[in-house]
């Protein structure tokens, strides 16, 4: 079984949803990337599913949360990355969901699904069941 | 007034340090602002002029009226709303962050102006000033804003705010949408989601704001609080539903309107860090207006409950970022 690796900032609202999935009870683990530099920098060890949030900008820039960049950046970390789920705001138009695009196009994985804010009742059941499904499909040499 | 007759603004002055933040959110939020900023000018909405002398009578009285209603509470907002919620704030960076937003409101409410003398000969413009104040409906949702304005709860303030920002420019905001999706007065609508997304900037601080401050308070106030945000939110939700068949029904629009509204009260109400209220069902928000609003939302990023034979692979970005190693 793999895991959930997830960015939230001060204002909590990945975190939230990610409260909500209860992936634990699943037999997934589920690591959070640190808010600031002096938290210390998140290592994985397992195959995961990034979820992050889009910051709303007038260009795609800095779409991506900086912590999470920093975290791809390292090779480990990256290799182990098996797909994307991203948070935004239909209010940012073409950058919906835009960190969804960047992170799976970078990487080379699939854009899983995309929520807004902080994630409808529905939106909470079909990540949860996805991602159960989505780790038994995946190839025992990949996931293991 | 102090007893010297002069007007007592602050008992000390602080210069800001923006090297000392206290709530890095504030930081953050001032630079997604300022990159961001944008001005009126730089949309061309006189090439629209062709196609809004391609609208009915009935349409382009909707459309007027639309702009007069969310130039009132742009006004609200930039000379009212975020300057009264300088004195609460708890930092001087929060305080700087509201003078941007009180500002950029400014900004909106000059933008609508410009979209009128544009498209509008100045007997239409009046018109449209006249009915926006004689709307009864209009006119009400103002008053209950301006009432919790004027309140002595910082945070009903912030609710209060939250609400305009996120909720109540929504009614205003279907139109440009809905004539986007049918491919006229299409930069008038680029203006408009240039508006759309600095208010998300705007409802999603103010709301993270609220949280702030509510994390302080008792359980019982807490809930007090969360009561009194469900009950704002209905009563200018019914007043919204009136104020959207005086301006749509004419166009049978009101039912679809409503189910934006409805979509945006959600969201709304997400800012404040609450629960949607409305069910999936009555926020299906039409998917012409859901893609004129973002060409990104229609796209099926659901993976998930697709047929799993094919997925998405993001669509290459131009990501201007230096600090991606790969």
């Amino acid at each position: 079984m793999g895991s959930l690796v997830y960015f939230s900032s001060v204002s909590e609202n990945t975190h939230r949803f990610v409260e909500k999935l209860a992936l634990e009870e699943l037999g997934m683990s589920v690591h959070r990337i640190p808010l600031r530099p002096a938290d210390g920098f998140l290592r994985v060890d397992e195959p995961y599913v990034l979820m992050a949030p889009t910051y709303g900008g007038g260009n795609e820039g800095g779409a991506v949360p900086r912590q999470v960049r920093k975290f791809l950046n390292d090779e480990h970390n990256r290799s182990l990355i098996r797909g994307v789920i991203a948070a935004g705001n239909t209010n940012f138009g073409a950058a919906y969901c835009i960190t969804g695009d960047i992170i799976a196009a970078k990487c080379d994985v699939p854009y899983l699904y995309a929520f807004e804010l902080l994630g409808t009742a529905q939106d909470v059941t079909r990540v949860r069941n996805g991602l159960g499904r989505f780790w038994q499909q995946q190839p025992l040499s990949l996931s293991a | 007034m102090s007893p010297t007759g002069k007007l007592k603004l602050i008992d000390r002055v602080t210069a800001i340090n923006w090297n000392r933040l206290e709530d890095e959110k504030d930081l953050e939020v001032w630079d997604r602002l300022v990159g961001n900023f944008w001005l009126p000018e730089k949309v061309p909405v006189s090439n629209d002029i062709q196609s809004w002398n391609t609208l009915s009578e009935h349409e382009k009285t909707m459309t007027s009226r639309v702009f007069t209603g969310l130039t009132l509470l742009d006004t609200i907002q930039g000379t009212v709303g975020a300057v009264s919620l300088i004195p609460d704030a708890l930092t001087p960076h929060e305080e700087a962050v509201y003078t941007n937003i009180a500002f950029m409101e400014s900004v909106h409410a000059k933008s609508y102006s410009s979209i009128f003398s544009t498209l509008l000969s100045t007997p239409e413009i009046d018109a449209a000033f006249e009915w926006s104040e004689s709307n009864e409906h209009l006119q009400k949702k103002a008053e209950i804003v301006l009432d919790y304005y004027r309140g002595d709860d910082p945070l009903k303030r912030k609710v209060a705010s939250t609400m305009l920002e996120s909720f109540l420019f929504y009614s205003g905001f279907y139109a440009p949408m809905y004539w986007s999706s049918r491919a006229k007065l299409t930069n008038t609508a680029d203006l408009i989601r240039l508006i759309i997304r600095d208010e998300a900037v705007h409802g999603y601080y103010i709301g993270y704001k609220y949280q702030k401050g509510l994390a302080k308070l008792t359980q019982p106030e807490q809930d007090e609080l969360k009561a009194y945000t469900f009950d704002l939110l209905f009563e200018l939700y019914e007043n919204e539903v009136e104020y959207t068949d005086s301006l749509y029904g004419e166009l049978g629009l009101t039912e679809d309107v409503k189910k934006f509204l409805r979509y945006n009260g959600n969201k709304a109400l997400m800012n404040l860090g609450y629960e949607a209220l409305f069910p999936k069902e009555d926020t299906d928000v039409n998917p012409a207006i859901l893609a004129a609003l973002s060409p990104n939302a229609d796209e099926n990023h659901d993976f998930f409950s697709g047929s799993g034979s094919s997925y998405v692979i993001g669509k290459a970005v131009e990501t201007e970022d230096d600090d991606w190693d790969f």
